[in-house]
């Protein structure tokens, strides 16, 4: 069958018609099959959900127990058939929980990666490269631009910093699910044992990791109760948009930093106000997108959610057929 | 390499002063030479490189990857010496064990000829990872725009030895990179290097304001008083046929004012201001010296508009005799009697301002003889030339700041400490006709404030914000709304880069006018009227 009738993309996600699923719908629908825990991925009102354990725990914390009618949990490596449909999911290595879903029909197989990267994190299983003849691939980073530098020597700036200026507090802007807990055991792993003071929105997520098995250490809320805490020297991890907000005010001459991958660009860091940029990402850079092509083996790519066209243009020049996928309703910015 | 590259990536994200020089003085003490000192001389542009222009920059990317991928990267990252330190193809088993050295990077440019230069480029991207390359494309194409002057590059050299900043002025032109003894005096493994070198800068003497009630104190006949002239303060220095121009910090300005320069056929070292026009006939204003500034050549027609001149007020040496801890009122002496030796065309005597008391000095400041003079000074008769700005000799009396009242229209985030306030404002006053007034931003202030009021301001911004922009808020502001604020600025230029067609000088913000409605606050003409004066 043509790979177009196995999957493509509708208003709500991208649509199975055979087995009449979506994946990552964006809009409430009947059976959704969800790649990972992000909320531009996992939405809340569908009439059920497969997806890991892990990312329908983080659902359930996010959203309340009730967030779905139904939930079935995907074994990774197992296959499940839905009308006639052979569905697995293996994992992405983006975040805790994280799967690429690989749809089977009728000698066609098609990979959804949803969102992955390709380095070594503590906090979540490797991406597995499977073998397909249609992959569709993420491109947040999908310019020759971005290159990820090891994530260990972004952390030693870090720490370089936070000896270099004791006096302040860094306050390190994270993404609540995934990466504040990557940062976080990265310091760990850096040998870095005070206590690490958080943001009230990462508590629950972080107590979910440390309860998977993920050491993050000790880790303190970021508030002033009882008055006088001084976090001169302290290294605060917080969702970024609170750094810009009033809640910051209880820090001294705070250094802010940003964990993402946009932070290669440094106009980025410079409109953002970001002291100290900390390339960190989610995200597979460009060599490990154009890589991770190539290991699939996939005679065609579908690119989607992010920079399409010069991904589109580099498999151009490979001799790998590709298209952009119009997805509609995910977070270009999202790392 | 990658060390220099990650202090400049610091440095120029690091907007507080004590985090730069924090920042600068741990690179000196972990890096050695001659690396320390090639980097120093990069910061303050000491460092001579053959530069590559940006042209071929770009045909050495596109001849190693597809120009469309090029293309699309340039356009989405806007700048080209970082575009091209990402994009930089690495062939993968032709990475080096190890990344060059700063001093291996500059030995080769500079050994580079012309011709080869493009090539020899290439060799050292290939050999350096992205913040390496991109510290070096920054070398080769000149201007490292880091926000760090030269003179904040001396602070942090000061800080770094435990001397005064004037002690790195002092000797700074008799030094050359990588500046080895130096370095080697300030961590105190050697004696002072010793200044050979002719026409050297001698750290200036500096005032202090006058504050509230320190004229009480003061008696009137133990001080001189002058104009304050709000040019530029200069020290010319000629020696052994050597001719320098130097700022008040010590950078050598020669270049760009060659018509005083050539006009020091002396040896001796002056003190004065730098003005425009013909000291026998008219001074020029500052909108006319600022023709002459920040200019890389000056053409003839150029001199010739806005001739410059030196109004002296200071004379430190002469030959090989140093003046400087003679009292003012015998420099005085000699400085009249040498400046009538000189090309009165060139340079003049700055005058004394007659007084008996200091009601009737207060009076001759409020109203100066000329719109260039920004108040009075005063000198102890009896006080040597010493550097720096000891309290007591010598006080500048200002005059009072020009004020408008004018709407608060955008606000932007501040940075460390102030980074969850709206701490930047833009300002505006009413133009148009009546009936269709709009707001015309004149200036932007971001202190004059204290921190209670800045919470004040913080929320209004908050709770008005009609449009955000990244950090940036604007703010509802028309006929019918608006903040206005009361702000002080010591004069106003002629600017064509602004829709206003005026520029503030040193504006800050007086007072809050929670009372003032915004319809009756200024209007462009006010400040017009101050431009024609």
């Amino acid at each position: 069958m043509r790979a177009s009738d196995l999957l493509h993309p509708r208003p709500e996600g991208l649509y199975c018609p055979p087995g009449d699923f979506f994946i990552d719908p964006v809009r409430p629908v009947d059976r959704a099959l969800v790649t990972h825990g992000h909320s531009d991925h996992a939405r809340s009102g569908h009439r059920s959900v497969l997806a890991t354990q892990q990312t329908l725990d983080i659902m359930g914390l996010r959203y309340g127990e009730d967030f779905a009618g139904t939930t079935q949990a995907a074994q990774l490596g197992e296959t499940i058939v839905l009308n006639g449909v052979s569905v697995s999911f293996h994992p992405a290595g983006h975040v805790l929980g994280s799967a690429q879903i690989s749809v089977e029909h009728q000698g066609t197989r098609i990979v959804a990666s949803g969102d992955y990267k390709r380095r070594k994190d503590a906090t979540c299983a490797p991406f597995e490269p499977i073998q397909c003849d249609v992959f569709i691939t993420e491109a947040t980073f999908g310019l020759p631009v971005f290159r990820h530098p090891p994530d260990t020597e972004e952390i030693t700036r870090l720490l370089k910093s936070a000896a270099q200026f004791p006096e302040r507090s860094h306050l390190v802007g994270a993404y609540a699910l995934g990466k504040a807990q990557r940062v976080m055991r990265l310091l760990r792993d850096a040998g870095y044992d005070r206590p690490l003071y958080i943001h009230g929105a990462l508590a629950k997520l972080s107590e979910y990791y440390q309860s998977q098995g993920i050491d993050l250490g000790t880790l303190e809320p970021a508030t002033v109760e009882g008055g006088g805490q001084d976090f001169a020297g302290a290294i605060v991890v917080g969702p970024p948009s609170a750094f810009a907000d009033r809640w910051a005010r209880r820090f001294p001459d705070p250094i802010s930093c940003f964990a993402s991958g946009w932070m290669r660009i440094r106009q980025r860091a410079k409109q953002g106000g970001v002291e100290l940029p900390l390339i960190i990402s989610d995200h597979a850079d460009w060599d490990e997108l154009t890589a991770t092509i190539k290991e699939t083996g996939a005679e065609e790519i579908w690119v989607t959610h992010g920079r399409e066209e010069a991904l589109v243009r580099w498999c151009e020049l490979e001799g790998i057929a590709a298209r952009p996928l119009h997805l509609v309703g995910y977070e270009d910015e999202g790392d | 390499m990658n060390r220099f590259a990650e202090l400049l990536d610091r440095l120029v994200l690091t907007p507080s002063r004590n985090g730069k020089l924090t920042l600068l003085t741990d690179y000196f003490r972990s890096v050695e030479d001659p690396d320390r000192g090639l980097a120093l001389a990069a910061i303050t542009g000491d460092l001579n490189i053959a530069a590559v222009k940006p042209a071929m920059l770009r045909t050495l990317v596109t001849e190693r990857m597809d120009p469309v991928l090029f293309g699309y990267s340039y356009d989405y990252v806007g700048d080209l010496a970082e575009t091209v330190s990402l994009v930089w193809p690495q062939t993968p088993g032709n990475i080096p064990n190890r990344e060059p050295t700063l001093g291996e990077v500059v030995a080769k440019l500079q050994a580079a000829s012309r011709s080869d230069g493009p090539k020899v480029l290439a060799g050292l991207l290939d050999s350096a990872g992205i913040s390496a390359r991109f510290a070096i494309i920054k070398l080769v194409t000149g201007g490292l725009r880091i926000g760090v002057s030269a003179r904040l590059a001396k602070q942090a050299l000061a800080d770094f030895g435990t001397v005064d900043v004037t002690e790195i002025e002092e000797l700074w032109h008799g030094l050359s990179p990588p500046y080895t003894t130096l370095f080697a005096w300030l961590e105190g493994k050697a004696e002072k290097p010793r200044n050979t070198a002719l026409a050297l800068f001698r750290p200036v003497m500096l005032s202090n304001p006058l504050s509230d009630g320190d004229l009480e104190k003061l008696d009137p006949v133990d001080y001189a008083a002058e104009w304050k002239w709000d040019g530029i303060r200069v020290q010319a220095v000629a020696e052994g046929g050597i001719r320098r121009l130097y700022s008040r910090t010590g950078d050598d300005v020669s270049g760009a004012f060659p018509d005083l320069a050539d006009a020091m056929h002396f040896s001796a070292t002056l003190d004065g201001e730098l003005l425009v026009g013909d000291p026998r006939e008219a001074t020029g204003t500052f909108s006319d010296l600022q023709q002459r500034l920040n200019r890389k050549t000056v053409t003839s027609k150029m001199q010739q508009q806005y001739p410059a001149f030196m109004r002296c007020y200071d004379l430190l040496q002469i030959g090989d005799e140093d003046l400087r801890a003679l009292p003012f009122r015998e420099r005085r002496g000699r400085l009249e009697t040498f400046v009538k030796t000189l090309d009165p065309s060139r340079f003049d005597l700055s005058p004394f301002v007659d007084f008996t008391d200091w009601q009737a000095l207060e009076e001759m400041r409020r109203a100066p003889p000329h719109p260039i003079v920004e108040g009075v000074m005063l000198k102890r008769w009896d006080s040597a030339y010493v550097a720096g700005r000891p309290k007591g000799p010598w006080f500048k009396w200002k005059r009072d700041p020009h004020t408008v009242d004018a709407v608060l229209m955008y606000a932007q985030r501040g940075h460390g400490k102030r980074s969850s306030f709206y701490s930047d404002y833009t300002f505006g006053v009413w133009s148009g006709a009546e009936g269709e007034e709009e707001l015309v931003p004149v200036g932007k202030a971001y202190f004059g404030f204290t921190d209670e009021e800045l919470k004040q301001i913080d929320k209004y911004v908050r709770d008005n914000t009609v449009e955000r922009f990244g950090p940036v808020r604007s703010v509802r502001a028309d006929r019918d709304n608006g903040l206005v604020l009361e702000v002080a600025f010591e004069g106003l230029n002629r600017s064509t880069r602004h829709k206003s067609g005026v520029a503030m000088r040193f504006p800050r913000i007086s007072r809050l006018r929670w009372d003032k409605p915004a319809n009756e606050a200024d209007r462009i003409e006010t400040l017009q009227a101050l431009l024609d004066r």
